[in-house]
């Protein structure tokens, strides 16, 4: 393709491109065109498709799920549905038995994975980091769970949970009359069971973060505390933590992200039964399937995307102000 | 950029740590998400039907039979129609729970002009939503081969037929006749028996109920089985149809009741899935087990099959009796403008016959016809009890699924009624709850 660059004097610009473009309609006049009308219309269409695609992929269903939180719909025919205000929030805060429990859940799921896998997968990092023999094999290890699909991890822990033939139940003789621990249905016990599937997993992807992280370290900055006679804790705390500062920043969205669509798992092992609800499932539950409450599952996702929205932002923030500074 | 993928997958390199717009479209991803899971499902609605050209020799038939032996026996069914008539019945099966989530799309599309689908509350929802045509005219033929409870179960609420059932099924008590002849057992036919038999099966260290509730609807049927033999047929309907509160005191009697068995109910319900549930019935740990007879399908060894056998839920009001019978029905209804409707009529009407259902019990056992006057020399002993209490049923019901809104039973109910088995004391709170939850989803059209 011929193109006229932008480095090309202005005058030559104005000259007609020879062959594949032919000369515009209307001569350029009052400035000057940089680009061959071709190009522009290349250019138009390379930015416009997606443009366009993302507009009505993301944009106008996005806002057409938050106005579709303000109405009821059962999702047959665009006449039938009706405005009704707030109502499906009303519903939702004061009636709906699943909701807070489901928002419970989620920070629950949060604080879990921030506190137990997290600082695991930092210290499997750092001993990975060492420079062991056969740490590819660890590394491999660890990661594995990360690679399979939640689905995947839910069919296997669900043969570990069930509570008649399972493994840890018929291991401590527990899936007899009287002596019963439901892993699976019990409300008590149901979420905690399923995070240490998600913990299991969450951990592999946290190292595999941190293990890139320590890469990145300098090792003049070892060898210098190492001078000062810095033992390996103190090394470790004064100067490797510090200087994964970035990456604990991706950790922490990654895993307020993990927490926030926690669903698989979930719906693999027990469908988010009592114990187990998350927002994400109440939205399925409600738009997916016959006569569906199209209005009421997208006031629930609306407040899942508040949720989000509220702890992005000020991530977003921080960034672009970094950005400016730099 | 890619370690933000929903799946989680990609390893990310170093050099993103410091990567600004992940953030950017993970948040965008977020609000596409909302936005698709809310306003994706009517753009579904093109993908339905398979959209072939009117043929005056075909008609296309949607089809949500996709286990291996209830295709093969609709498919026989077919096979012969054609070998009598010369039309070629077009199937287009799809797996039966797709079948089921995506039926609002499915009809609002392009649909094959006949479908197959449940009698009641789930078919009139459709018919009413103008959704199906009526086939009165279908009726006019075939109305002799049905009973008159067959009748009611296909009629929308415009009195009007849209539905032409092939096979139906009861829910029942099911036992083993060896364990309960080696324990001296009774079939109980009153509550009291009933909750005498449970005790002294607990004593004889049996599982009085076996129980599986991971599914959420099993605990629907034992609502179901306990609310009409105490409040009878009408207040059940009336229950159902989102008409009667459920803080009546008739309602929580039904709870009372419940709660009385609950504790011979097998433990650790919320875990167990039926099919396990009806192993243990299989393996003589458990007594008893309330469910359809599709139960029959665990019972793989043949002479435990030939040993098990079922009792109606027994009577608790003299006034009703056992005159109900949960009885789910499936069969074929069409959709709102069919393509060949002359042949669509012209095969329901082949649908509605006793020919048809004889086909299709030929391949699966475990149902009966929904026609009477069939002949049932054919029949195993379990099909023969199961034909004759359907048929000397005075109401029958479908399963509270089908009797009610879909969305009030799998968004309320259920977990609802797990949460009652959890913890039976908190009953008053979680009526109310249902009730404040079904006046909104009732009165949202």
């Amino acid at each position: 393709m011929t193109t006229n660059t932008p480095t090309k004097s202005p005058e030559a610009a104005a000259v007609p491109p020879s062959g594949a473009a032919p000369a515009g309609t209307n001569k350029p006049s009052g400035h000057r065109r940089l680009l061959t009308r071709r190009d522009r219309i290349t250019l138009g269409f390379m930015a416009g498709l997606p443009t366009l695609l993302h507009i009505a992929l993301v944009w106008v269903t996005a806002l057409a799920s938050v106005a579709l939180a303000f109405t009821t719909w059962d999702g047959i025919g665009f006449d039938s549905i009706k405005w009704v205000g707030l109502d499906n929030f009303k519903q939702l805060f004061n009636d709906n038995p699943q909701f807070w429990p489901a928002v419970e859940h989620n920070v629950i799921w949060f604080v879990v994975l921030i506190v137990i896998p997290t600082p695991l997968g930092l210290f499997l990092a750092v001993q990975l980091d060492k420079k062991i023999r056969f740490s590819r094999v660890y590394q491999t290890a660890f990661f594995l769970p990360v690679v399979l699909s939640m689905a995947v991890i839910g069919f296997v822990w669900q043969l570990i949970y069930n509570p008649d033939t399972g493994l840890i139940n018929s291991l401590i003789g527990a899936n007899e009359p009287g002596k019963y621990i439901d892993w699976i249905g019990d409300p008590d016990l149901n979420l905690w069971a399923i995070l240490v599937a998600a913990s299991w997993r969450h951990t592999g992807y946290m190292m595999i973060l941190y293990l890139a992280g320590l890469k990145g370290v300098d090792p003049s900055l070892r060898e210098a505390s190492a001078l000062d006679g810095a033992n390996e804790w103190q090394t470790f705390k004064n100067v490797i933590f510090p200087t994964l500062r970035p990456t604990n920043t991706v950790v922490l969205v990654v895993t307020i992200i993990e927490a926030l669509r926690a669903f698989d798992l979930v719906f693999v092992f027990n469908k988010g039964a009592q114990g187990t609800e998350l927002l994400s499932i109440l939205v399925t539950n409600n738009i997916i399937g016959e006569s569906s409450r199209i209005g009421y599952g997208s006031a629930i996702a609306v407040v899942l995307l508040l949720i989000s929205l509220v702890v992005i932002i000020p991530y977003l923030v921080a960034t672009f102000r970094k950005e400016r500074r730099a | 950029m890619q370690h933000f993928s929903p799946s989680g997958l990609s390893v990310p390199s170093p050099s993103t740590f410091t990567g600004t717009s992940p953030s950017r479209r993970t948040l965008l991803r977020g609000i596409g998400g909302a936005a698709v899971l809310g306003a994706g499902i009517p753009l579904l609605s093109a993908c339905g039907g398979s959209g072939t050209a009117s043929d005056p020799k075909t008609v296309t038939l949607g089809s949500k039979a996709s286990d291996a032996v209830p295709k093969k026996a609709f498919a026989d069914i077919y096979a012969a129609y054609k070998k009598k008539s010369g039309i070629t019945v077009d199937v287009n099966t799809k797996d039966s729970n797709t079948f089921q989530e995506q039926i609002n799309s499915y009809l609002q599309g392009t649909p094959d002009d006949v479908f197959t689908w449940f009698a009641g509350y789930r078919m009139q929802f459709f018919a009413a939503k103008g959704l199906a045509t009526p086939i009165d005219d279908v009726w006019k033929t075939i109305g002799g081969n049905f009973p008159e409870a067959m009748h009611k179960l296909s009629k929308g609420e415009d009195g009007k037929y849209y539905f032409v059932p092939l096979y139906t099924y009861p829910w029942a008590i099911f036992y083993r006749k060896s364990v309960f002849k080696e324990n001296g057992y009774e079939v109980p036919t009153t509550w009291d028996d009933f909750v005498a038999l449970c005790k002294q099966m607990q004593k004889d260290k049996l599982v009085p109920i076996a129980f599986g509730d991971k599914d959420a609807w099993p605990a629907l049927g034992t609502f179901d089985q306990i609310n009409f033999r105490q409040n009878g047929y009408d207040f059940h309907v009336e229950l159902m149809a989102g008409k009667a509160s459920w803080t009546d005191a008739k309602v929580r009697k039904v709870f009372d009741l419940w709660t009385e068995i609950l504790p011979y109910h097998q433990e650790g319900s919320m875990g167990r899935t039926w099919q396990d549930a009806a192993q243990t019935l299989a393996s003589k740990k458990a007594g008893m087990y309330l469910l359809g007879t599709f139960v029959a399908q665990q019972f793989t060894d043949k002479a435990a099959l030939d040993d098990l056998d079922f009792f109606a839920f027994p009577e608790i009001d003299p006034q009703f009796g056992q005159d109900t019978v949960e009885a789910p029905t499936d069969g074929f209804m069409m959709s709102k403008s069919p393509k060949n409707k002359t042949e669509a009529v012209k095969l329901l009407k082949y649908l509605g016959t006793t020919d048809a259902e004889d086909i299709y019990l030929k391949s699966d056992p475990s149902v009966v016809h929904a026609a009477t006057g069939a002949d049932t020399s054919s029949y195993t002993a379990l099909q023969k009890k199961a034909y004759d209490m359907i048929a000397g049923a005075k109401s029958l019901t479908q399963f509270m699924d089908r009797d009610s809104r879909p969305d009030f039973t799998s968004t309320v109910m259920q977990p609802a009624l797990q949460k009652f088995i959890r913890d039976p004391k908190g009953v008053d709170s979680l009526l109310s709850s249902i009730e404040r939850q079904k006046k909104t989803i009732f009165a949202s059209g």
